[in-house]
């Protein structure tokens, strides 16, 4: 799922449109087989939407889907929501420039908060029969929080399912060369077909069989590149003979100092802006994931869902991170040397002409300066020399695919990525089209329709959240600027409403007012943050606390500020104003609420029993790359 | 899954096997014929025979324990 790619990804995905202006081949061609391949898993999705149909009558079942997941198939979606591809193919990417630091992004910044989620916060979302988180803040506070949250997060989906779309049409033309409309067009067809016939329920079932596709897909490569290098010991050796350097193999050692790391991180970053603040706003506050957990049939596997989800989190960098320190020193120009990945600022720059030669060579060559290439290898690039093409780090993935998959195999991977888009527009439009109508149109549009009415709205948003999506894809084509404010705006959105939403769940004072004014100037602050350092690049020093910061940290360091700040405002204002009495937070808050007593259970069906395991192994891991 | 006629499990397991038999058969064909995709490395590993059993077998499990009209525990 892109929504948390984006804190990470800007840089690389911002400059996706630039790898159209190439004229590179595809990286892979795809055979008969492959091909099926590909059909038959979008026969598949479709069947299993008109299967569905008849189960999504009802508003609960539509948009809930019943509430009647088990805790396997709400934890492996809950994971699945935020498996995108661009997310798979950028932290390959980024494992590539920067090694296994890229691992917090899924350990330290996923497993905590997702542990939080269904031990502490779950009860309260679902004892509270909330059907969206707005919803929690219209029950919390009042319905000014909820229709600012609301909004913000209709107009945030329905956009990120554009730039999902077309960063997926982009993906698909630089790796099989295939049209940029051909792609938008499919794919939004088959999600708004099986979405919209079978509601959250399809998107849920699809979800888990695109997480088994994208395991089916995308293992190999790992398990082949392991064997190819020697194992990790083999890996190791490889990586300190060629590049000289193990910063590649420690998540926390080189953390002191921003300066001392390639990711111009601090740990203190890496801790409160991304363990805490970012983690925690996205697993347990962004509705697209918490809606497939509030889908649980009940409260045990409601808790239980998260921390199953967060098994598989855990083993994600297996997929991603290894696949893109194995391409450091296993993939090859045609002439045997070691290929080395360059920028899409790089790529773009050396944009060929049909001779293959770079348009603007003065441009190219002080471009390719900056890299590692070798002086000779830039000279082939420059004179366009027959296989002397670039790639960026992005295309890791899919190049150690090309290099180990075979037909069908092939097929197999190409359809992990496909699934991985296709399940991320898919949680965009199904969470869009319940906060809609639950949050934006029966509250504010049409208060007293029938149960069918909404059934019909939420269908209709379906179809029209799609529609919009394909024009906000085409708009990102045309203005490729925007793609970095769109991504911005999940960053911008959810430190405020995270401080919003603990202190509404554990602070009983909170008043409604300072719930509403938090959230509203919380967003406020953190949207000034943003624009002052796009404006000012210097300003980064300042809202990253260093001048060696780059800016994978101010998206950590603006979130951390952003909760401080909602965090103020909202215990300011609550100081001032007058608490709803407790009696009414029955449900809503800690310390107000009797949660339901569970029927007891074997201890190793318990969550604490699975949560604890999660924290020896999280601990184990962490120790082992330290 | 609680009402639904055809559990999801089902469908991934119809899904597995049909992927694994067919990339396992071209595996074959490929190791019968010598003929090996160029450019792909390890090809002497067998990858697609043993890789599209494996999900085959995965397949065929899921299709068993999951088959529509079987109750559900």
């Amino acid at each position: 799922m892109l929504e948390f790619a984006p804190l990470t990804l800007a840089g690389a995905t911002g400059t996706l449109p630039a790898l159209l202006a190439m004229n590179a081949t595809p990286l892979a061609r795809l055979g008969v087989l492959d091909i099926a391949v590909i059909a038959i898993y979008f026969g598949m999705v479709i069947w299993i939407g008109f299967h569905l149909k008849g189960q999504s009558n009802t508003s609960e079942e539509f948009f809930m889907a019943g509430r009647e997941m088990t805790a396997w198939i709400a934890g492996l979606s809950f994971v699945s929501a935020n498996m995108g591809s661009l997310e798979l193919m950028g932290w390959a990417g980024s494992a590539y420039q920067y090694g296994i630091l890229a691992t917090h992004w899924y350990w330290i910044g996923a497993i905590p908060a997702m542990l939080f989620l269904g031990l502490v916060m779950m009860p309260f979302y679902y004892v509270s029969k909330t059907h969206s988180v707005p919803g929690y803040l219209d029950l919390r506070y009042d319905g000014r929080a909820r229709s600012v949250a609301a909004v913000a997060f209709a107009t945030e989906m329905i956009l990120m399912s554009g730039v999902n779309m077309f960063a997926m049409a982009v993906v698909m033309k630089v790796v099989l060369g295939w049209d940029i409309n051909f792609s938008i067009i499919v794919s939004s067809v088959a999600v708004a077909l099986y979405v919209g016939l079978g509601g959250l329920r399809s998107a849920i079932f699809n979800e888990v069989l695109q997480f088994v596709l994208i395991w089916g897909g995308a293992l190999l490569v790992p398990i082949l590149g392991l064997i190819q290098a020697g194992g990790w010991v083999g890996l190791q050796r490889k990586i300190m003979s060629n590049l000289h350097n193990d910063s590649y193999f420690h998540l926390w050692r080189d953390t002191r100092h921003f300066s001392a790391n390639p990711m111009g991180v601090h740990w203190t970053g890496i801790v409160f802006g991304l363990g805490f603040v970012i983690s925690f706003g996205y697993w347990t506050t962004d509705f697209l994931v918490v809606q497939r957990v509030l889908a649980a049939h009940n409260l045990r596997a409601a808790r239980l869902a998260p921390i199953i989800g967060s098994f598989f989190k855990m083993a994600v960098p297996f997929i991603v991170i290894l696949p893109g320190l194995l391409s450091l020193v296993l993939l090859q120009n045609p002439d045997g040397s070691r290929r080395q990945l360059v920028g899409e600022d790089v790529t773009a720059a050396c944009t060929a002409n049909s001779a293959g030669v770079p348009t603007d060579a003065s441009a190219c060559s002080a471009a390719m300066e900056k890299t590692n290439l070798t002086p000779e290898y830039q000279k082939q690039v420059l004179s366009g020399a027959p296989g002397a093409e670039l790639h960026t780090y992005n295309q890791a993935l899919p190049l150690m695919m090309v290099r180990y998959l075979g037909p069908g195999l092939l097929g197999l991977g190409i359809t992990a990525l496909i699934a991985g888009f296709m399940s991320g527009m898919a949680g965009n439009v199904s969470a869009f089209s319940t906060v809609w109508t639950y949050d934006i149109y029966k509250p504010l549009i049409n208060k007293k329709a029938s149960d069918s009415h909404y059934v019909m709205v939420g269908r209709m948003s379906i179809v029209i959240g799609v529609i919009v999506s394909i024009g906000a894809a085409y708009l990102v084509q045309q203005f490729h600027g925007i793609m970095d404010y769109v991504q911005a705006l999940f960053s911008v959105f959810v430190a405020p409403l995270l401080a919003t939403i603990l202190f509404g769940m554990f602070w009983s004072k909170a008043t409604k007012l300072a719930g509403f004014l938090g959230l509203l100037l919380g967003i406020l602050f953190s949207a000034g943050l943003f624009v002052w350092v796009k404006v000012v690049p210097s300003a980064l020093s300042v809202v990253a606390l260093s001048p060696d910061a780059k800016p994978m940290a101010e998206n950590v360091f603006r979130a951390l500020w952003a909760f401080l700040f909602s965090s103020i405002i909202i215990v300011a204002v609550s100081l001032v104003t007058t608490p709803r009495p407790v009696k009414e937070l029955d449900g809503l808050v800690y310390g107000a609420t009797v949660l339901p007593k569970e029927e007891p259970v074997v201890f190793y069906k318990q969550e604490w029993f699975w949560a604890v395991a999660v924290v020896v192994i999280f601990a184990i891991l962490n120790i082992m790359f330290w | 899954m609680h009402g639904s006629k055809i559990p999801i499990w089902f469908f991934i397991g119809l899904l597995l096997e049909i992927y694994g038999v067919l990339i396992c058969a071209n595996g074959i064909i490929e190791a019968v014929t010598g003929n090996y995709p160029a450019g792909v490395q390890l090809t002497n590993l067998q990858t697609p025979i043993w890789w599209g059993g494996l999900l085959a077998i995965i397949g065929v499990f899921y299709l068993v324990k999951f088959r529509p009209g079987r109750s559900a525990k």
